[in-house]
Order: structure tokens, then C-alpha cells, then sequence
């Protein structure tokens, strides 16, 4: 099967781990690959770091809650409501792990917000929903670049460039989607 | 008196020179711009607006408060006890360096290393407090 023509987010994924010879070593492996049992025999974590993976757990919560509003807003048409949906998913999946990784570390995961506060009366069209979650991502690369450097377990800045990796897809697609030049620049800050 | 005026006019361009802390980086970086200000604080869109609470604190009313006192805003214990009251110089500081600056901040982001940047974001938070969209709130 072509990874290219994969039908899933998740099963491309796998695909590109299994193929790509991409290693990702020690707790973040065990972590990404679900081996809870490894990680948490890895020693103590730093509580910085936890506290890093709580703040990145809250933004990607917020981020699902953003996309839920987008979907719901009757603002946006097939394909970009599929492409929200997707985009919601992986946010899923990076919630899921952050919080199962704060919690093996040690720490206690944050939970959703009862209520999120979002600028829904400026959201009137589907450019407006497509912008504003454009904005998140833009957002989400500049914060895990930001957290990436700060980690004492080099391997969790590992498995935090992959998420930065994802979001900035996301930021291109949601751009091209705009209209606009999908890669605005040759660096991300 | 020419030398009079001269006198005077060196001993002012001296003043502006400590001022901006040196001539020589005076003349070389160009004036804070709100405008540039406004495309760095894209970076800070994954956690903050100017308006509401989100994973970080509103901006809006930035400018004179102390840190940790937003209503509502859930902060780290050492955000609310940093004592600090934030200005161009505490953010100058804190902005450099979020986690040297208030060690077990939540926000947990390496900073904005570019001195010259930091000018630009903190003039954008200046004159976004001054925004219609902050005066409404």
C-alpha cells in the first residue's frame, strides 16, 4: 500500500513509522507505541517537563473544543468540514497521549474546560472558521517550537517535533484552503 | 554662543545615547513597531488573545497589572506570588526568558530570544491595550 494513498490519518501514520526508519528512542517510544509499562520504569521526570506536557494537553483541548464549534457553526461545507474533522481527530490523539504521559510520569493531566470562551459572533463565513483555526495552528507550531528546547528528556522534544510537525501541516493546509501560500516562509518562529 | 549650543547639544545626544543604551545600537535598530509587534504575537495565538482568557490570560489591560490577578484565570503558584507588575521592563525580562524569570510559570515556552523582537511585541501589547477591541472589555 502507497503511503500516499493511505485512508486514514492513523494508518498513515503507522505506515510512515514502520517504513520510514524514523527511531524514536527510549521513555517518548515506549510513550508514542503505548508501553506504559516501559515509560514509567524510566525514572522520575523532571516536573518541568510535566509541566510543559500539561500546558501543551490544555492548548490541544482548547484546539478540540475550537474545531467542535467550527463543525457545529453550519458555516463550513464538505470538503473543509472533512478536513476539520480530521484535523479535530489528530488533536485527539495529541491530547490523548500528553495526557497519558503526564500521567505515567507522575503528574495529573489537565481536563477539559467546562466552557471555552472563542470569538464565535466574528465567525460568519467559512473563511472566517478556516482563519481562526488557522490562527490556532499558527499558534500551536509557535508553542511546541517554543517547548521543544525546554524539556530535559530529549526524547519527549522528539515526540513534541512530531506534533509540531502535524500542526504546521495543518497551518499549510488550512492556508491553502484560504487561498492563501500554503508555506509563508522557509522558517517557522 | 556656538560652543554654548555645541556643549549643550553633545551633552543631549549623550543623554538619548544612555537612554538606548549606547549610540552605536541606537543608530543601528530601527524603533519598536507595533506593526511588526502585531505579526510576532502570532506566535503566542496557541494559548492567548487579546480579550478572553484561553490556556494563557487575556492582554488586554496588560500594561499596570499585577502578574497572577486576572479574574477567573486559573495561574501557577509561582505566577501569582512573582510579585511582579507588568510594564515594558518585566516584560522585557520575562519575554527573554518565561521560565528563567518566573520558574514554574506555566508557560512553558522558550521565549523570544531577539531583543530587537521583544521591542516589537511589547510596543503591539502597548498599543493593543489602547484598542477599541480592549476598551469594550
Amino acid at each position: 500500500m502507497s503511503f500516499f494513498a493511505t485512508p486514514t490519518p492513523v494508518l498513515a501514520r503507522r505506515l510512515f513509522l514502520g517504513r520510514s526508519g524514523l527511531v524514536l528512542s527510549g521513555p517518548a517510544v515506549a510513550l508514542l507505541a503505548g508501553n506504559h509499562t516501559l515509560a514509567a520504569a524510566a525514572g522520575a521526570a523532571d516536573p518541568k517537563d510535566v509541566q510543559i506536557l500539561n500546558t501543551a494537553l490544555g492548548a490541544e483541548l482548547e484546539a478540540i473544543a475550537a474545531y467542535q464549534v467550527g463543525a457545529q457553526s453550519n458555516l463550513l461545507q464538505k470538503p473543509a468540514l472533512d478536513l476539520a474533522l480530521t484535523f479535530q481527530g489528530h488533536h485527539k490523539e495529541h491530547a490523548d497521549l500528553l495526557a497519558k504521559t503526564v500521567e505515567k510520569l507522575g503528574g495529573k493531566a489537565a481536563t477539559a474546560k467546562t466552557n471555552y470562551d472563542f470569538p464565535t459572533a466574528s465567525l460568519k463565513t467559512q473563511a472566517d472558521v478556516l482563519r481562526f483555526a488557522a490562527k490556532l495552528e499558527q499558534g500551536a507550531v509557535s508553542a511546541y517550537l517554543g517547548a521543544v528546547p525546554l524539556f530535559a528528556n530529549r526524547d519527549l522534544s522528539k515526540a513534541a517535533a512530531s506534533i509540531l510537525g502535524d500542526e504546521a501541516m495543518h497551518w499549510a493546509v488550512l492556508r491553502q484552503a484560504l487561498g492563501e501560500a500554503p508555506v509563508p516562509s522557509a522558517f517557522v518562529a | 554662543m556656538r560652543w554654548l549650543r555645541r556643549a549643550r547639544g553633545g551633552a543631549a545626544r549623550g543623554l538619548a545615547c544612555l537612554a538606548a543604551g549606547g549610540c552605536a545600537a541606537a543608530a543601528a535598530a530601527p524603533p519598536p513597531s507595533a506593526q511588526r509587534g502585531e505579526a510576532i504575537y502570532a506566535r503566542c495565538a496557541a494559548c492567548h488573545a487579546l480579550e478572553y482568557n484561553r490556556v494563557g490570560p487575556k492582554h488586554c489591560g496588560l500594561f499596570g497589572r499585577p502578574a497572577g490577578s486576572v479574574p477567573g484565570f486559573d495561574y501557577s503558584a509561582a505566577m501569582k506570588n512573582a510579585h511582579i507588575v507588568w510594564n515594558a521592563q518585566t516584560l522585557e525580562r520575562f519575554l527573554a526568558a518565561p521560565l528563567k524569570a518566573v520558574p514554574g510559570t506555566a508557560m512553558t515556552y522558550d521565549g523570544v530570544p531577539d531583543a530587537a523582537e521583544r521591542a516589537d511585541l511589547i510596543a503591539y501589547l502597548r498599543e493593543a491595550g489602547d484598542s477599541p477591541q480592549c476598551k469594550l472589555k
